[in-house]
Formats: structure tokens, sequence, C-alpha cells
């Protein structure tokens, strides 16, 4: 982890001292990089209380990494939040603290504590109920305890099918309920952030980024992600067809079952017991990059809880899961 | 589960290569129009696996929804339900929303906005309009140019897009005849030859079987135009026609994390910028000079349209979140009155005279529709009269803001000619306006300054002037009310007026009959005399139904804050029928009048008035004091 931590405070170090680029952004990222600092700005001139999502993940990072250019010379005018499973990849909470210390932000950690009470465990509990408890139900719990009129989250319309239908500024009722029949139209880039007391607005600023757009843009513009994402020598065991990464005494063998060191990486991040790893060389950027431009499958393959059938992400999504 | 492996060094350079041209292009906008049965979820479906934007696992999703909820034949994939994204749409078997995908090529990423066919969400197609580059008009080549076709041509035209692509679709069901083509062309060329297009490039296709799309077809080799990836590569950008408009960059964030820095975040929406550049703050038309261009990757030496920076002038003048930076030899309009098209998008009418909030940029402010010049048809393109807007039709209006704002005509400059407007009550987004032209120049209007004063006209009368607005349903004595308390406030001195229907009825509104329009345009006049009289100094009486909250509302903010008293005179419907003053009840149950509130037409309670009085249960003297100890409470009266 120090490799990452000296990464990480190198990072953080250019934010106070800008340099110009050596080399210009792709005209297409440029593009994109431009419509999430206008989506931010309009957040924090127009919310009183807008916190960002943030999931440690490559996503959630870019969307942090495109704050703190919108915003400086001043640091981005909201909190940090993350929603803690208990169950994400050690790996994961060294970078979050790792970051957040670098940038100076302030960081909110929220845990379900009913759910922590309930030792709620993926393992026994299956993915379903884990995520409801620790995902949904935290999730909901911490934006209502924090009042926040406005939450950014990091998903993308072309992750999934219901999100490609939602809007950038996506109104929640005061239940945090998602109406996808009753969405706000939403033009030019002129968003109606107008909302009565306890309601809320989720706001999307990668709404029109790729994956591919969001690795080329890690790539081009240097930007630190958990170490999980590039290949290495790990302990995974394989259940159905997927290789689970044995991250902490918390996963027990069953009866025959081996961890084998296997060269795999990840190209999602969130629960271990709930996300599956793919065997890869790629242990740069740039081999990433050309490992996605010849993949054939897509992210949320590694994602369990999206398996049990199709509509299921719009389900979860009208629950308030982001 | 799929390994994945890593390419051999010896492809390495070249695919780096292609990612690195991917872009080179920027990013290309547009949309695809046309009715469930033109073909136009299969036409982006096939765009998407043609330009291998689809993974394994959601080819083998797509095989298998196919199979169950797929129109196709047996063993064929079907396309179109790539792209209908919620459950219930799906079953439906149409689309119902904006849906937004992706694709790239080698030289330009795409984003499409997949827009419905059907009449009632003529507003879906506007919003994904309201961003695109270029729009796909699909046709089927059995049908030919339909009533549809012409609607999403207009609407197309009207948001601004410069670029018209004609697909002729199912060219295999036509023999890939070419006459058919060339009739359907001058077809269409013959609706849209009115139209503002920039280009108009015709493509016989079929989306099913990729003739034409990304490959030439060999079915039709007389084609010698473009093929659509060929022309979707090509074209044109808005972006890079904005950086040839003036200099315009509205100001969405005030920088300020210290005493040294002072930076004004935005997005500039036309034209370039350097240091040293003259600008103006478009609203109080106060110059500065560009000092620096601040971005996270260092001071930029230049910046056009299309780039979010921040800048930091080379002195102190007054700007806030709404200004507009202009290059200031170039300013924008600054008006409060400018004519515009309007796409009403809202179940509840538009009604003119009305309040509503206008969003332009990062302005807000309270604006109505003065007058409605004519409604525009879609299908046919011809003017017809109008009082009103529904959903999803389109009018050209006359529009009056409450504070002069900073604009361009839309067709110059989209960015900075857009607006929406917002029900104050809902808080949703009701409509989409694209501003045509200024009415006047609100710098050139002058407010004929007084020498006798409000204040001193009040100060004379020993009294602090009010609106007291009785609100009621017909019989629950706001009237009655209304003339007692004119007595009381007689008796101890003060200077008073009463309007009600019978003063105003008969002369001033004589014109205006009980329909939901002219009942909005009953009260604003009301609220304009009212306020005149409050200017007098003189403490006002309104008895009026008055139903809407809307309009009450308007009528509160003609007034200066604490002016405006709103008295509910609260009577249940059944104690009004039997009170019946004027017989009106008994008329409306005959039906000889109608529209008559509470019987056939809403009444919207106030919700948080002034004072409410229940009059079922109190004696009318009784309620006149509390309006007096009311009066005095707010130190109106003495």
């Amino acid at each position: 982890m120090s490799d990452i931590a000296t990464q990480i405070r190198s990072y953080a170090a250019r934010f106070a001292a800008p340099r110009p680029r050596t080399r210009a952004l792709s005209p297409h990222l440029a593009a994109l990089e431009a419509e999430s600092i206008h989506i931010m700005r309009e957040v924090a001139a127009e919310f009183e209380r807008p916190v960002m999502l943030y999931s440690i993940g490559k996503d959630s990072t870019v969307m942090l990494h495109l704050a703190m250019k919108a915003f400086r010379p001043a640091r981005p005018p909201f909190p940090l939040l993350h929603i803690d499973s208990l169950w994400e990849f050690r790996a994961m909470g060294a970078f979050r603290d790792a970051l957040a210390e670098a940038l100076g932000l302030q960081i909110i950690v929220w845990v379900n504590e009913e759910g922590r009470a309930r030792q709620i465990d993926p393992f026994v509990h299956g993915s379903a109920l884990h995520t409801q408890v620790m995902r949904t139900d935290g999730l909901l719990q911490a934006l209502s305890a924090g009042r926040y009129d406005a939450a950014f989250g990091g998903g993308r319309r072309d992750e999934e099918k219901s999100r490609a239908k939602e809007r950038i500024f996506s109104f929640r009722d005061a239940r945090h309920v998602w109406d996808p029949r009753n969405q706000r139209p939403e033009l030019w880039r002129t968003f109606n952030t107008r909302i009565r007391q306890g309601e809320s607005i989720r706001v999307f600023p990668l709404s029109n980024w790729t994956e591919l757009d969001i690795w080329q843009y890690i790539l081009e513009d240097s930007i630190p992600i958990v170490p999980l994402y590039f290949a290495g020598e790990r302990p995974v065991v394989e259940r159905d067809g997927t290789l689970i990464m044995v991250d902490d005494g918390r996963m027990t063998l069953a009866p025959g079952e081996t961890a084998q060191m296997r060269k795999v990486r990840f190209r999602t991040l969130g629960c271990y017991p709930l996300t599956g790893a793919v065997e890869s060389d790629a242990g740069t950027l740039e081999d990433i990059v050309l490992e996605m431009l010849t993949a054939r499958t897509s992210e949320r393959a590694g994602r369990l809880i999206d398996f049990d059938e199709a509509g299921s992400m719009e389900k979860k999504k009208r629950e308030g899961y982001f | 589960m799929t390994a994945t492996v890593t390419p051999a060094s010896t492809q390495r350079a070249a695919l780096l290569d292609r990612l690195t041209r991917a872009g080179e292009r920027g990013v290309l906008r547009f949309i695809t129009c046309g009715s469930v049965d033109d073909g136009k979820s299969t036409l982006i479906g096939r765009l998407l696996y043609d330009s291998k934007m689809l993974f394994e696992d959601q080819i083998r999703i797509l095989e298998k929804d196919s199979r169950v909820h797929g129109t196709a034949g047996e063993n064929e994939i079907d396309f179109a339900l790539l792209l209908d994204g919620l459950e219930a749409e799906r079953e439906q078997g149409i689309t119902i929303d904006v849906a937004y995908r992706f694709f790239n090529t080698e030289k330009r990423k795409f984003i499409v906005a997949d827009t419905p066919g059907h009449e009632q969400y003529t507003r879906n197609m506007a919003t994904g309009a309201s961003t695109a580059d270029l729009a796909i008009i699909l046709v089927d080549a059995r049908r030919g140019v339909l009533t549809q076709t012409r609607r999403h041509t207009y609407i197309a035209d009207m948001m601004g897009i410069r670029h018209a692509v004609v697909a002729i679709n199912k060219m295999d069901l036509v023999s890939h005849s070419r006459a058919r083509f060339h009739e359907i062309v001058s077809d269409y060329l013959r609706v849209a030859e009115e139209l503002g297009f920039d280009t108009i490039t015709p493509i016989p296709i079929s989306a099913r079987y990729g003739d034409n799309i990304f490959t030439r077809s060999a079915n039709m080799a007389w084609h010698d135009g473009p093929t659509l990836m060929e022309h979707l590569e090509s074209v044109e950008t808005d972006a890079a026609e904005a950086a040839d408009h003036a200099f315009r960059m509205p100001v969405q964030w005030v920088n300020r994390p210290n005493l040294d820095f002072r930076g004004f975040a935005g997005s500039i929406a036309g034209g370039r910028i350097a240091p040293g550049d003259e600008i103006v703050a478009a609203q109080s038309g106060k110059t500065a000079r560009v000092a620096r261009i601040v971005t996270a990757d260092g001071d930029l030496d230049h910046a056009e349209a299309g780039q979010s920076v921040t800048l930091v002038l080379d002195r102190e003048i007054d700007i806030s979140r709404g200004d507009m930076l202009a290059d200031a030899k170039a300013r924008p309009d600054v008006s409060d009155q400018f004519a515009a098209e309007i796409l009403w998008m809202a179940e509840e009418e538009m009604l003119p005279g009305r309040t509503y909030l206008l969003k332009a940029g990062g302005q807000v402010t309270p604006v109505s529709v003065t007058t409605l010049k004519h409604k525009l048809n879609v299908n046919t393109f011809e003017r017809e009269p109008g009082v009103s807007l529904q959903l999803n039709e389109i009018g050209v209006c006359n529009l009056s803001t409450s504070r002069a704002i900073a604009f361009d005509p839309y067709a110059e400059l989209r960015e900075t000619g857009a607006f929406i407007l917002i029900d104050r009550f809902t808080q949703q987004t009701v409509a989409a306006g694209m501003i045509a032209f200024s009415l006047r120049r609100a710098s050139n209007v002058h407010a004929h300054a007084m020498d006798v004063t409000k204040g001193r006209r009040a100060e004379l009368k020993g009294q602090r002037p009010a609106v007291l607005w009785f609100t009621g349903l017909s019989g629950a004595g706001k009237s009655t009310i209304a003339n007692l308390v004119e007595q009381k406030l007689a008796a101890i001195g003060r200077h008073t007026y009463s309007l009600d229907g019978d003063n105003i009825r008969h002369g001033l509104n004589r014109d205006l009959g009980f329909t939901d329009v002219d009942r909005v345009e009953n009260v604003r006049r009301i609220g304009e005399v009212a306020r005149l009289f409050v200017d007098a100094g003189i403490i006002v009486t309104c008895s009026f139904i008055s139903p809407f909250r809307a309009e009450r509302m308007m009528v509160r903010e003609l007034m200066e804050p604490g002016e405006f008293i709103e008295v509910f005179v609260d009577a249940p419907l059944e104690l009004c029928m039997q009170r019946d003053p004027k017989g009106l009840y008994r008329k409306a149950q005959a039906g000889e009048i109608k529209n008559f509130t509470g019987f056939d037409s809403p009444y919207e309670a106030p919700q948080t008035p002034e004072l409410h009085l229940k009059t079922a249960d109190m004696t009318a003297d009784a309620a006149a004091e509390e309006v007096i100890e009311q009066l005095i409470r707010r130190g109106m009266i003495g």
C-alpha cells in the first residue's frame, strides 16, 4: 500500500499547484469533463446541502477528481459520503482514507447500525438482503440524517437499461422514491433544481460517460485508483462460475473448497463476496484500456446482484438505490 | 466467467492509436425520430451492434429477451429490445421516454437520444432534440411521408437542430427501388423547404439488414450519397459553430475561497476569450478586462465555447450567479419583454396572465405570458388562434419578466436563447421556451420618478396602506365582512376603498367571462387596480372568490412584503348553498350558470392565509373585529 499512498500524495499536490498539461485531453473527454464540471457547479450554486456519494470505485474517484477540478482553487463545497457495507475489500477502506486525507476533504462514513447489530452477512443472508439493508437502507438513513437536498452519484447511462432513461437531475420524493413515469423533462443544460421541503435530487454528473471513457480519462489525466483494478496474484475461490476473492477470515470455505492463487483483477469494486474477479494480466492503465477495447463482457456481469432478472436494477432504483 | 487476454504487443500500438483517434472529432449528439413501426429502435440497435459496442453477455441477454418478448422472426435478434429500458414499457412494446445510448467509431463518440414517435410525447422529442446536433428522421419506405414525419421535422427545426438526415428505411420491402426513394425524397423536401435546416441528407437504408448503415449496400448501388455512418462522422457539431458567435458566459458560481481570489465560474456558451479581452456584465453594463482564465490544469491563454472555466477580471465589478459575461462590443439583449416560442409540457394548461418561474442559465425570475399571439400546428405548420396552451401544444407568445434578463435569439445561440418555465406550486418543469426577439430594450424604459411618494401619501393619511384580500366561496360572507371592516375603519378615521364584483365586473372587467383564462385576467386586473390604491396610501378591501392559488400569489407579489393580507373566508359549501344570497347556486343547479366555483369549477383553498375566518361558527361582526385586530397587530393602523 505504500506505493499507492505515495501516488495519492503526489496526485493531491497537483491541485495545490496546477501545471499546464503536456498533452491535450482527447476532444471527446474534454467535452465530457466540461459537461460534468458544469453540472457540479449548478448543484453547488442552487442547493443548500449537497453531498457527494463516494463509493471508492473508479467512477466515484473520477467524479471526485472532477469536483476537485470544478471548484479549484476552492475545495468542493460539499462533504463526501461513503455508505460502508462492512463487507468491502479491505484495500478500499485504506484507499478512501488516504485519498480524503491527502485532498483535505471531509468524508462521512455511514454504517447502518441496525444491520451491523443484526450481523447481516452476504454469505449467510444472500446478496439481495445484504444489499437492501447495508446499501439501500443505509443510504436512505444517511441522506435523511444529513438532510441533504442533493446527492451526487457516479452512475452512468451506459451501465444498465433503466439508467439510460434517468435524468441527470433526478427527482426523489420525500420518501426517496424514484418515479420513472413522472420524470421532469430535462432540456439543454437548464436543470430544474426546485424542490419542496423533504424532497431531494440525485445528480449524475457522469451520465454521458461510458466505461471506456472512464478508463481512458483515468489514463490520460493520471488519476489514482484502488490497486485491485490491476492484475495481481490473489487468493480466489470459484463459486458458480464466479471467482470470489478471499479478502478476510469471514469467508468460510465449503468442504473440498480451497483458495487458489490466481492472477486476477476487478472491473468493478464493492462488497467482496458479491464481486467477481476476472483473470487478467493487465498490470497498468494502458493494459486495462487495451483489455477494455478487446473485452467481450460488460462490467455489470461482475456484479452478482444484477443477475436475478433483467428488471432488477429498476426495482432497486425505485426503492432508493443509486 | 469469461477470461480476458491482454493483446500481444504487436497489436498494442495499433489499438492505442485507434483509441486516441477515437475522439478526435469530439462528440456528436443526435436524435432518432420515427414511430414504433418505422424501425427506430432497430436502427439504434443496429448502430450499437455494428459499432461492436455490445458485449457477449448483453448479446446473450438480448437473445434470451428476443425469444420472450421479441417480434422478429425465429432465431433472429430483435435489436429493438436493447432500447426499451423499463419493464412496463417492454411489456407494452413501446418506448415512452427519452433514453440515451452511446457508441463510438474510430472517428467520433456518439450520444443518441432515443425519443418516441407517439403524439402525446412531443415533449420527450423536444427534450432529446434540445441537445442534439442532428436529427435522423425515419420514414418507412412503404408508407412514405406521413403526418408524423412533418411533426418530427417541425420539432427538430424548432429546437434548433441544423442538420437533418432523412433515413428512408425498410428499402428491402420495396425491392430497393430507386424510384420509390426519389419519390419520397421529393415529397420530403417539399415539407422541409420552409424550415431552417442547414443540410438535409436523404439516405436509403435497411436497419434490419444493415444496408447503407456502416457499409455501402450492394442492393442499392445506385445510391451515390454517403452511408449513414460516413455522414454522422463528418457533420459539423453545434459546439464548433457556437465558437464563431460573440463571447457569452453565464456566471454559474462565484469562486471566492479567500480574500485574494475572486473568480467567475461558468461554461462558455458562445465565442472565444483570452486574457486582455474586454467583457461586459450584460445586466449592469459594467465592463472589465479578463486577467486570467483559471482551470485545474493551469491558466489558459485562450478558451472557447464548450469549455468550463473560471475567469478572473482586472477590476472589481459586482457580478453574481445569473449575470451574463459578454463581449463588450457585441452585447446580448437585456430586456423584460420578449417574444418566444413555447412548447407546453404539463397536463395543466398554460394560462396567459398567470405567473410562472422562468429559468434561463442561472437567471430565475417570475414571468407571465402577456399575449398568446397564435398557436402552431405541428402537423400542418399553420398558425391557429388560441387562448391557452394544452399539453404538447406550441405557441408564439409575448412574455414579461419581473426582472430584465440577458439573452440572444435562440436561432443565433441555443444556450443563451433557451429557457424553461416552472410551475410555482408543483415545481414541475411545464414548458420549454425559445426566445425569438426582444420587444424593447429595458434600459430605454425609465420609470418616471414622482416627487410625492407612496410613503408621503400614506404619511398624510396617518396609516400604512394594505390590501385585505377576502377569498372564499360565493355566499361565504366576504362582502358582508369587508363592508363591516370598512365601516369600522371609517369610524376611526382611516382611508379605505372596497373592490368587489359589483364595481369591477360591471365596469373595468365587463369584457371578461368565467372561463379559467378570463378568471386569471380578472384577478390580474384587480391586482393592478389594488396596487394603485395602495400606492395612493389607501387600505383597500378586495372581495372576490379568486379560486386559484396562482393568481392570489401573483397579486401578493405585486405588493411590497407585508402589504398583502389574505383573509380566507371559510364556510362549508352546504352552508353557502343554503345562504345563497344572490340565488346563484339555485341557478347553477338548474344549469343556468356554467363554471360556478364550488359547483362545477374548482376552488383552491389558501394553505397559509394571514387570517382564517370560519364563518359557520362566528358572526360577521366578530369576523370583522378579527380583521381589525390583525391590522393593529401588523402596525397598519395605530
